[in-house]
């Protein structure tokens, strides 16, 4: 009796989790997955299942068109290339930071912390549209580093409709996600541990490079997880603060359900985004159980 | 020239002095306890020594050289901690082999090295194990291991023992006073355990306060005891005061409140009328029903106020008639017996005049 009341019990607290879920996200993923499968409909969306022939319609066509029109494949690696340059980057400003909040006194640590998830009270879309007044050619940065550039003898460059602008509002945006579990990993540590190096002959550097770094990984590993797949599904950034050269993959899937509204096209492009994605964390979480499994458990 | 001299060491935090003004010396080979209860400064002491603390006053020195100047990385002493601080995320083998990438020491030499220092702590086999595969006892082993491979100048424990249980300890105890005579390197022991102070310590400092009240040998410490702490924190002892009514060839007599004219043997020179106290471990104590004892010094007479039966041994509390308690201790040497009077009983007690041990204020 108590066994089976237990089990109901499971159910009814998983079961409106489970069902969200499935209606809102395997079902949709499941109709994505058909879709891409099939031809481009006249006027957009998809061509009817059976045409007047009688002939099914499931091809393989938008597939092909992916690896045989290298145009497609560039962007993609583009993109990556842009998620990793922004995690590399949020990495190297979110250690120092998740550091320092984990140093400071208990008191100051949720005040900090705040300060940190700060800009999410503002909406996504006018943070990104301030980074155009913040970048904009008559603005005091772009004033300035071209008064600098010219003082070299350098032509002036653009700050805005740039790889660079694209790249700082990536990491602007994304910088929290690595704060935050790194924060949570590094709060944990043992000062004990640092000490008993210290003892044994460690100086500073080589304690941070052999307990300390190791000791964080699953926090790295968290983080650049949190940064790099939303980061490289972006389209909004790129969008309005790219140039004609910084057309990502989100960029490109966005064009082909509401501009082009090839919606098979749009499908497959998706899938290999979600695809790469699921991969590379694999990949990560892989990485972390062989590297870090013993930290883990401490 | 001792190996560690500890020149009027002071460490202060806001106005409370933690150790104040401390000095010793430890010499080479010996096992040194620093002994006292929490909040004595041991502990603060012996963080000075590996130099994660500085003292306000006073000077360290190694060899007869000032460690002032000199991080805890460079300083050739090694601390075992209290909870391991092993580093989870590396093997047995990769926690001893540590010091020795520190060190700078030829991955060459380094196997040789790790095999004596595991074989030192009975830990072959076990190189390829993390952290979380051992047991407490293992865990201290591998933490010992670590600190010995680099062969420091000496051995820094911070209650190493703590954290294991009763019948661990006393094993893990009888193997560091082995490992630390094959090894032959100084330790410098922090507990608040007086038996295993007592138990492993060639030297004992006995601190209160951030003083130390007492160094000594552990049958000194605990035969003569110096001060009524000492007397009071190590093993179990009766304390008598009152004033010294008499003092002839080779003793004194104490007048103590509930219990009446106490004579003990000593040496020292001890004016009439002066208080004093006598220390007197239970144990001293000969007690008995019925008809008087034999002993002539110390005789008094009391009713059994409550026991403790504590399997070797059964510790009498006896009330005089006076009022006074005064405990004495029985050992059950007779099998299948638990105890020689029961709560109520009358009994005699008596003890010889060098039985206790006179302490001047």
């Amino acid at each position: 009796m108590a066994k089976r009341s237990v089990r109901m019990a499971k159910w009814v607290v998983s079961g409106p989790p489970l069902v969200y879920l499935l209606v809102f996200f395997a079902i949709p993923a499941l109709i994505m997955v058909l879709a891409s499968f099939r031809s481009p409909g006249e006027f957009g969306g998809l061509a009817p299942l059976v045409d007047e022939a009688g002939k099914l319609d499931i091809n393989l066509d938008s597939y092909v068109r992916f690896v045989t029109e290298t145009v497609y494949l560039q962007v993609f690696i583009k993109s990556a290339w842009y998620a990793a340059l922004t995690t590399l980057i949020c990495l190297l400003l979110a250690y120092p930071l998740a550091t320092l909040i984990a140093k400071s006194p208990r008191k100051y640590r949720d005040l900090l912390l705040l300060l940190v998830i700060l800009p999410f009270w503002s909406n996504f879309l006018i943070r990104v549209y301030a980074w155009m007044i913040i970048l904009g050619p008559n603005a005091a940065l772009a004033r300035l580093v071209n008064g600098a550039l010219a003082w070299f003898g350098v032509e002036p460059v653009p700050l805005l409709f740039s790889a660079f602008a694209v790249l700082v509002c990536l990491v602007y945006v994304h910088l929290p996600f690595m704060v935050l579990p790194l924060y949570a990993n590094l709060e944990k540590h043992d000062q004990a541990l640092l000490d008993a190096a210290q003892d044994l002959g460690a100086n500073g550097w080589q304690r941070f490079w052999r307990i300390t770094f190791p000791l964080s990984l699953p926090g790295v590993y968290a983080g650049a997880a949190l940064v790099f797949i939303p980061a490289l599904g972006i389209f909004a950034i790129p969008d309005i603060l790219g140039g004609p050269n910084d057309t990502l993959i989100g960029n490109l899937i966005k064009q082909q359900f509401l501009e082009t509204r090839d919606w098979p096209f749009g499908s497959v492009l998706s899938i290999v985004l979600t695809v790469a994605a699921l991969a590379l964390a694999g990949i990560a979480a892989w990485v972390g159980r062989r590297g870090g499994g013993a930290t883990a458990r401490a | 020239m001792a190996l560690l001299d500890i020149e009027g060491v002071t460490r202060r935090f806001g106005s409370f002095a933690a150790v104040d003004n401390v000095t010793l010396a430890v010499q080479a080979g010996e096992f040194f306890t620093l002994l006292g209860p929490s909040g004595c400064g041991k502990t603060t002491l012996l963080r000075m020594i590996a130099g994660f603390d500085l003292p306000d006053g006073g000077r360290i020195l190694l060899n007869g050289e000032d460690l002032a100047g000199q991080p805890p990385e460079s300083r050739p002493v090694r601390t075992v901690f209290q909870n391991y601080a092993l580093f989870p995320h590396m093997t047995v083998e990769g926690n001893v082999a540590f010091p020795l990438q520190m060190a700078r020491v030829s991955a060459g030499e380094r196997p040789a090295r790790i095999a004596a220092a595991l074989e030192d702590v009975r830990l072959i086999g076990f190189e390829r194990r993390y952290p979380h595969e051992l047991s407490g006892g293992q865990k201290q082993r591998v933490a010992i291991a670590r600190a010995l491979v680099t062969h420091p100048t000496m051995l820094l424990l911070d209650e190493p023992l703590a954290a294991l249980d009763a019948k661990l300890r006393e094993e893990l105890q009888i193997e560091l006073i082995n490992l630390q005579k094959e090894v032959g390197i100084a330790f410098v022991y922090v507990t608040h355990d007086q038996t295993e102070a007592l138990a492993l310590s060639h030297r004992i400092a006995v601190m209160n306060q951030g003083r130390v009240e007492q160094l000594d040998e552990p049958s000194k410490i605990y035969g003569f005891p110096r001060t009524k702490f000492v007397a009071d924190f190590i093993g179990q002892c009766n304390l008598f005061s009152g004033p010294v009514t008499a003092n002839d060839a080779g003793s004194v007599t104490l007048d103590v409140a509930g219990i009446g004219p106490v004579r003990v043997a000593t040496a020292a020179p001890v004016a009439v009328g002066s208080p004093g106290t006598i220390a007197l471990r239970p144990e001293k104590i000969r007690i008995a029903a019925g008809a008087p004892l034999d002993s002539p010094d110390n005789h008094y007479s009391g009713t059994v106020a409550d026991l403790l039966y504590m399997g070797d041994v059964t510790v009498y509390r006896v009330q005089t008639s006076g009022g006074s308690r005064i405990e004495a201790l029985l050992a059950n040497s007779q099998s299948g017996r638990a105890k020689f009077f029961e709560v109520g009983d009358a009994v005699e007690m008596s003890w010889h005049v060098d039985a206790g041990h006179f302490i001047a204020e």
